[in-house]
């Protein structure tokens, strides 16, 4: 067990609090950063994916983790990234021009959303983000002139000053991790700023906040726009990365697949949306190759016990034919939020800080460490 | 005139339906400030189940009609022990969010059980027709009409007038407070929750003929059902049924007479600027902040 001595103010809001966060992330980056040469291309394009991902579950967790603004509407901002920078592209505009220009233009979209959302809470928040989702996306599809409508657009392999970047290649691996670096970054600094502070404030209590000078109306505005503007970003990297887009791949549930990034990550530190996102990107590889893999083993280890092999191969068709039932992956989606909301409310990085205060106090481990009060439950209505 | 009169009153049967489903969301946070995400999908198990009783094992449509509505009842329980009792009390995201994943799950689970075509049942309400003068009304959308107004005002005087639904709004009001006055509250949560996916179920079976049953019939008007219940102020059940209305008028007036894609939109915007004005909705009462 490690103790600081805190002896300054600066000591305390540090971003890397002693070395050995040198190391740790100094290590993880290093792998990182030879990945790409080590993995195939499959696992490089969902790592890819994974980075994506984080970076809209950064942007979540500004606004929903830290600000406490419940969002379902996600899924639009990340499509108005992406339809900026596949209209800009197709008007020539370079790439260092278009990809602020869309963090620019969601963030604004962002802070329009943020208006309305100043006088409303909790559920009508929730409703509310959703409507302006299905108006986006029904704009979308509307608005042929410059989205094409629902037969959608392609967008051109991503170019800085003439490098072409292919969206298979390592360097366009790069750019999407040092875009979510890049967000990480600005996240941690955000939160130790005055800023951060007061979304903080804002989620533990308005009242509170409010009595204390915190001006709602401002700093609610601002968290959407920098979360709306973040998850612009990483529209633009999502168009180049799918290379096609269409208003039907922007729906409510991308935005609930969001949401479930920061809920299984744990929606209370920003290496939860890290977490969060590789679960969520590879629990759909993971879950193939157990539907090919589980009945084999199931109907070998049935044969090993004494089974006769054609019931032990009907065993086996049984299982297979159950795991590509259609629908089967919503089930099972279904199944890990509940259970994680359940028996994991703190999320992957919850568990993770759990098994290192474990090794840490080895012997002195209490469970209740992390229990959570359980409350009664008391009307919003009058909150 | 007779068009718009026609549009009208097929708007209003529209309405009735999601006023309909507006009615579970709104009884379930009535009592205990939970957001039932999975509510459209109740309704679509209901669907299920009636087909199940009357279609599969031939029972006679009441019949079918009661064991559907009785045995979602006992399903919304259940649902209520194991998912939703345990997180009672935690911030109210992470209750909507267990009932966005038990949608998923019973889209699915439903998916693989009764396949993926559209049922159908046959009910004393199809295809017969209602004429007054030149406008037309089907049977089935007038038995909507008819269900939904009744069961409104049935749960407006239980909640108002029996010791029951005193109890119930006690409970949402301060569940702390309610115990100490001697309610019992975990059952009166239980018996929410059953109420609810009984209305869920009355619904899913009166729409059994319009929009037939299928697993993802539950998504879709839920998600419409929805805003009706907001923009009646959530936890207000006449205005569930006025938000509803509200809601299915404009989609159908705006199908008529807007371009094509403003249906499926002006729903919401209508919602937004409610919204805006009225931040608690037509009919909820206003939010005052106390420390």
């Amino acid at each position: 067990m490690r103790f600081i001595f805190k002896t300054d103010y600066d000591q305390d809001i540090r971003i890397l609090k002693h070395s050995g966060y040198w190391w740790s992330y100094g290590i993880l980056l290093a792998v990182l950063a030879a990945l790409p040469f080590v993995v195939g291309s499959y696992l490089q394009s969902q790592v890819v994916f994974v980075l994506i991902y984080a970076i809209v579950g950064v942007a979540l967790m500004i606004l929903t983790g830290f600000t406490g603004q419940a969002s379902l509407g996600h899924a639009a901002f990340l499509a108005i990234g992406a339809y900026t920078a596949a209209y800009l592209q197709k008007l020539g505009v370079p790439f260092i021009v278009y990809f602020p220009a869309a963090a620019i233009l969601t963030g604004i979209v962002g802070a329009m959303v943020g208006f309305p959302a100043l006088r409303l809470t909790g559920i009508y928040l929730v409703i509310a983000t959703i409507a302006f989702a299905f108006i986006v996306e029904e704009i979308l599809a509307r608005w042929e002139s410059v989205t094409h409508g629902n037969e959608g657009m392609r967008v051109r392999t991503l170019d800085i000053v003439g490098i072409p970047l292919p969206r298979d290649g390592e360097a366009f691996y790069f750019l999407c991790l040092f875009t979510l670096v890049g967000c990480i970054l600005l996240a941690l600094n955000l939160l130790r700023s005055p800023t951060g502070r007061a979304f903080i404030a804002i989620r533990d209590s308005e009242t509170a906040g409010k009595s204390m000078g915190i001006d709602l109306a401002a700093y609610k505005v601002k968290s959407f726009a920098i979360s709306a503007a973040i998850t612009g970003l990483a529209g633009v990297l999502f168009a180049h990365k799918m290379t096609f887009i269409s208003p039907e791949m922007f729906t409510l549930l991308l935005s609930i697949e969001f949401i479930m990034v920061i809920i299984i990550g744990g929606a209370f530190g920003v290496h939860g949306a890290v977490f969060g996102a590789i679960f969520i990107v590879m629990v759909d590889p993971f879950l193939t190759a157990l539907k090919d893999d589980v009945p084999v083993l199931a109907a070998g280890i049935a044969s090993s016990l004494g089974m006769a092999s054609d019931a032990a191969g009907k065993l086996r068709d049984t299982m297979s034919s159950i795991g590509s039932a259609a629908g089967l992956k919503g089930a099972i989606y279904g199944l890990i939020i509940m259970m994680f909301i359940l028996f994991e409310p703190y999320g992957l990085y919850g568990r993770w800080l759990k098994v290192k205060l474990f090794f840490q106090l080895f012997p002195l481990y209490k469970k209740a460490t992390f229990k959570r009060q359980k409350t009664y439950v008391k009307s919003e209505r009058n909150r | 005139m007779l068009d718009f009169i026609q549009q009208l009153v097929s708007g209003i049967a529209l309405g009735c339906v999601y006023g309909l489903i507006a009615l579970g969301f709104v009884l379930i946070y009535k009592a205990t400030e939970v957001v039932n995400f999975a509510q459209g999908d109740l309704m679509m198990m209901g669907g299920f189940f009636v087909f199940t009783f009357i279609g599969l094992l031939g029972l006679d449509y009441w019949l079918g009609f009661l064991f559907a509505v009785c045995g979602m009842a006992v399903f919304g329980m259940a649902t209520e022990r194991v998912l939703v009792r345990p997180i009672l009390g935690y911030p109210q995201f992470s209750i909507v969010m267990a009932t966005i994943g038990l949608g998923y799950f019973l889209r699915s689970i439903a998916g693989m059980i009764w396949g993926t075509d559209d049922l159908k049942i046959d009910t004393p309400f199809s295809n017969g027709v209602f004429k007054i003068g030149d406008l037309v009304l089907a049977h089935d959308k007038l038995s909507v009409i008819v269900a939904t107004v009744i069961l409104c005002a049935v749960l407006y005087a239980f909640f108002n007038y029996t010791r029951m639904g005193t109890a119930m709004r006690a409970t949402s009001e301060n569940m702390l407070a309610a115990y100490y006055m001697g309610i019992p509250v975990k059952r009166v949560v239980s018996l929410i929750w059953a109420i609810s996916a009984a209305v869920a179920a009355t619904a899913g079976v009166l729409l059994a003929p319009i929009t037939f049953i299928h697993s993802n019939v539950g998504l879709a008007l839920g998600l419409k059902a929805f805003p009706a219940a907001v923009l009646g102020g959530f936890g207000s059940i006449p205005g569930a049924l006025v938000g509803g209305l509200i809601i299915g008028v404009i989609e159908t007036l705006a199908g008529f007479y807007l371009p094509q894609g403003w249906k499926d939109v002006a729903p919401y915007i209508v919602l937004l600027v409610v919204l805006l004005v009225r931040p608690q909705g037509l009919f909820g009462p206003s939010m005052r902040k106390k420390v």
